[in-house]
């Protein structure tokens, strides 16, 4: 882990720098026919969704390696991915109505890739209440949860998408004009630093709390 | 033994407890036919529901219904421990989950065979429509809720807060045999219905069936090793 | 299995020590009785011989060889008597030894049948075999309870309280039991509170406290109760 715990700061100052540019390029690009300015919002909208799923996938590696090896680092991860799609998943979850709400009159109309991250929060959502109110041992429990969420994403996409198809569908990025895809580009490389930065940090903070629960426990000795 | 058997075993187990008190039956169907009830009363309006409300009035009544029989059946365990007994014989563990299991869609048919009825005779459902096509529906929707909710339920017998925990982690899981099993359902009892949209659907939940109690199955033993 | 060894194993629950670097041996042929008050380890350390629980840190060894070195067989080489018993309360006491006794892989020799009846002998509830277990009372169950854990002739016996609930006669009946089990070789661990029942029963005692154990010396003379109340008072490193 010291590679990563090196590596950290470095993240996180790039990203930093990222997206403090950011808004600049954003103002730069072209604004679109229909929507105008608050299309912009999709900058973050996506990246930020682009992430949760991130974190999903995170958790659920992360778990599947602590449930079978018990390896702690492992479950500290996994804790790190699934606050990580909570603190995404609110961003694409207040960033979309919004956006909906200017592009189209209506704070939510169900469509696919909106529901699909609110399905997905939730299951993480319930992660954390699991390892909050489960009692001791819920780390176990909860890294089942990790697996089965993350074996979900595609038949929640699969299940949704044939449910209901209004958002823009996926063909957007290959779409965008090159002006808007290079800032569109340069955001989700600035969300990726400050995830992967954001994941470091978090698994080191708990892996840190955890020795300090066993220093307790030898005390007693 | 071989693991079907072990299975078999304890699923014959269970429904001899079940048949002695008859407590999970009574109940579970009950408040399956309660909740049918309570949706009708909220939706119906000068004498009919919407379209599409009876299909989602029974898989909710469905998914409600057999978190209670989850709630309970893993509840009768908890006292004298029996699970913690099962896991210490010499039996391999996963088929302590396939037994109850089993056990859990048992009960379940035969609450779905009396539901079923009672949701058309109220709503005008055409169940005869296509049953085989509405059976395969009901059956691999049953099974996928069941064999998360069975993994879940069985790990948080030891668990605190187990009761709200229970449907809190196993409802957002499930939203995909949800969504397929009300669609499909719907598709089967519209006015025109789309018989081609509904195994659609069921393609979807053989795929989600196959998918989960493989895992399911094999995350039984690492999670209940304490 | 000549004997199960726990190295250095800890347990903890959360923030909670159950277990703190317990290194014990127990050997065929020998009633070990394990001592001290509630909530001081004695449940867990059975546990963890069970191997229901895992152990935090450290090791059981079964026979020299680790737990995980062992297929599911070794588990049909352990009986236990749980605290809470292990019986399903709408069955009858003849269905609950049938269940387990199929579910231990008894029932292939076709002899299942007549275990099952020496075992309602042995209880000596062979009247109220049909009889559902919700209605026994706390000592009848615990008789059963016993049966079920010794059915499959385990070679490592584990009791937990098993004297609670048991009238005189029921109690000199369980330590005759127990002594035949040790003449037969197998490893008897029990954890009691019922120092009168133990004194004379045990060949070996240990105290536990907080976690840690403790040998009490056997040959020293004077009543076990006295013997263990010695060894809580001092430090214990």
């Amino acid at each position: 882990m010291r590679l990563a715990d090196r590596a950290m700061p470095v993240l996180l100052v790039v990203a930093a720098v990222m997206f403090a540019a950011a808004p600049f390029l954003i103002d730069a690009a072209p604004e679109e026919s229909t929507m105008g300015l608050v299309q912009k919002i999709f900058y973050f909208h996506v990246p930020a969704a682009m992430m949760t799923f991130a974190g999903a996938f995170a958790c659920g590696l992360a778990s599947a390696a602590f449930l079978w090896r018990r390896r702690p680092e492992a479950d500290h991860l996994a804790l790190a991915g699934a606050e990580l799609v909570v603190l995404f998943g609110v961003i694409v979850l207040v960033t979309g109505p919004l956006w909906a709400r200017k592009a189209w009159g209506v704070w939510w109309q169900w469509d696919a890739r909106l529901t699909i991250t609110l399905v997905m929060w939730m299951v993480f959502v319930s992660y954390m209440l699991l390892r909050r109110f489960g009692g001791p041992g819920s780390e176990v429990l909860a890294a089942a949860v990790g697996v089965f969420g993350m074996v979900l994403v595609p038949f929640v996409y699969l299940s949704v998408h044939l449910w209901r198809t209004i958002h823009p569908t996926t063909n957007v990025i290959r779409s965008l004009p090159p002006e808007m895809r290079w800032p569109f580009l340069w955001c989700t490389v600035a969300f990726l630093f400050l995830f992967a930065a954001l994941l470091i940090a978090r698994a080191r903070l708990e892996t840190a709390r955890a020795a300090l629960e066993r220093a307790y426990l030898a005390l007693e000795d | 033994m071989s693991l079907l058997r072990v299975a078999w075993l304890i699923a014959r187990k269970d429904l001899l407890v079940e048949a002695r008190s008859r407590e999970l039956a009574s109940t579970t169907l009950f408040f399956a036919v309660a909740s049918v009830l309570v949706f009708a009363f909220a939706l119906v309006r000068d004498g009919a529901v919407p379209a599409d409300a009876p299909a989602g009035i029974l898989w909710v009544a469905i998914a409600f219904s057999g978190t209670l029989a989850l709630g309970r059946a893993f509840e009768r365990e908890r006292q004298s421990e029996t699970l913690r007994a099962l896991l210490l014989s010499p039996v391999e563990r996963p088929a302590v989950y396939v037994g109850k299991l089993l056990a859990l869609l048992l009960l379940m048919a035969g609450v779905e065979a009396v539901l079923v009825p009672i949701v058309a005779l109220l709503f005008g459902a055409p169940i005869g429509r296509a049953p085989w096509l509405l059976f395969a529906l009901l059956a691999t929707g049953t099974l996928g809720f069941a064999a998360v909710g069975t993994l879940f339920a069985a790990m948080l017998v030891r668990a605190r807060s187990r009761d709200v925990l229970l449907p809190v982690v196993l409802y957002p899981i499930a939203v995909p045999v949800i969504i397929a099993g009300v669609r499909g359902t719907s598709a089967v009892f519209a006015a025109e219905p789309d018989f081609a949209s509904a195994q659609t659907w069921l393609t979807m939940l053989v795929l989600f069936d196959a998918v989960f109690v493989t895992l399911a199955f094999w995350t039984f033993e690492p999670v209940m090793s304490d | 299995m000549t004997d199960v060894q726990t190295l250095d194993v800890s347990r903890h629950f959360g923030r909670r020590r159950a277990l703190s670097r317990v290194s014990l041996t127990f050997k065929a042929g020998e009633i070990a009785g394990v001592f001290g008050p509630n909530g001081a380890g004695k449940s867990t350390l059975l546990g963890v011989l069970s191997t229901l629980l895992r152990p935090s840190s450290g090791e059981v060894r079964y026979g020299g060889r680790a737990a995980s070195a062992w297929s599911d067989d070794l588990r049909g080489q352990i009986g236990m008597l749980g605290h809470d018993l292990f019986l399903y309360g709408d069955l009858t006491a003849r269905e609950n030894l049938v269940f387990f006794g199929r579910l231990y892989g008894l029932a292939r020799d076709g002899k299942l049948d007549a275990r099952v009846d020496r075992a309602l002998d042995a209880a000596r509830l062979t009247e109220r075999a049909g009889d559902r277990v919700s209605e026994f009372s706390r000592g009848l169950r615990q008789r059963l309870a016993l049966e079920r854990a010794l059915l499959h002739e385990p070679a490592l016996v584990l009791l937990d309280e098993p004297f609670t609930g048991l009238d005189d006669e029921s109690a000199s009946l369980l330590a005759a039991r127990l002594r035949t089990l040790r003449g037969a070789g197998r490893i008897v661990v029990m954890a009691t509170h019922d120092f009168e029942s133990a004194d004379g029963l045990v060949d070996r005692a240990l105290a536990i406290r907080a976690g840690k154990s403790r040998e009490l010396p056997v040959a020293a003379g004077g009543p076990l109760r006295q013997r263990y109340q010695a060894a809580l008072r001092g430090d214990w490193a």
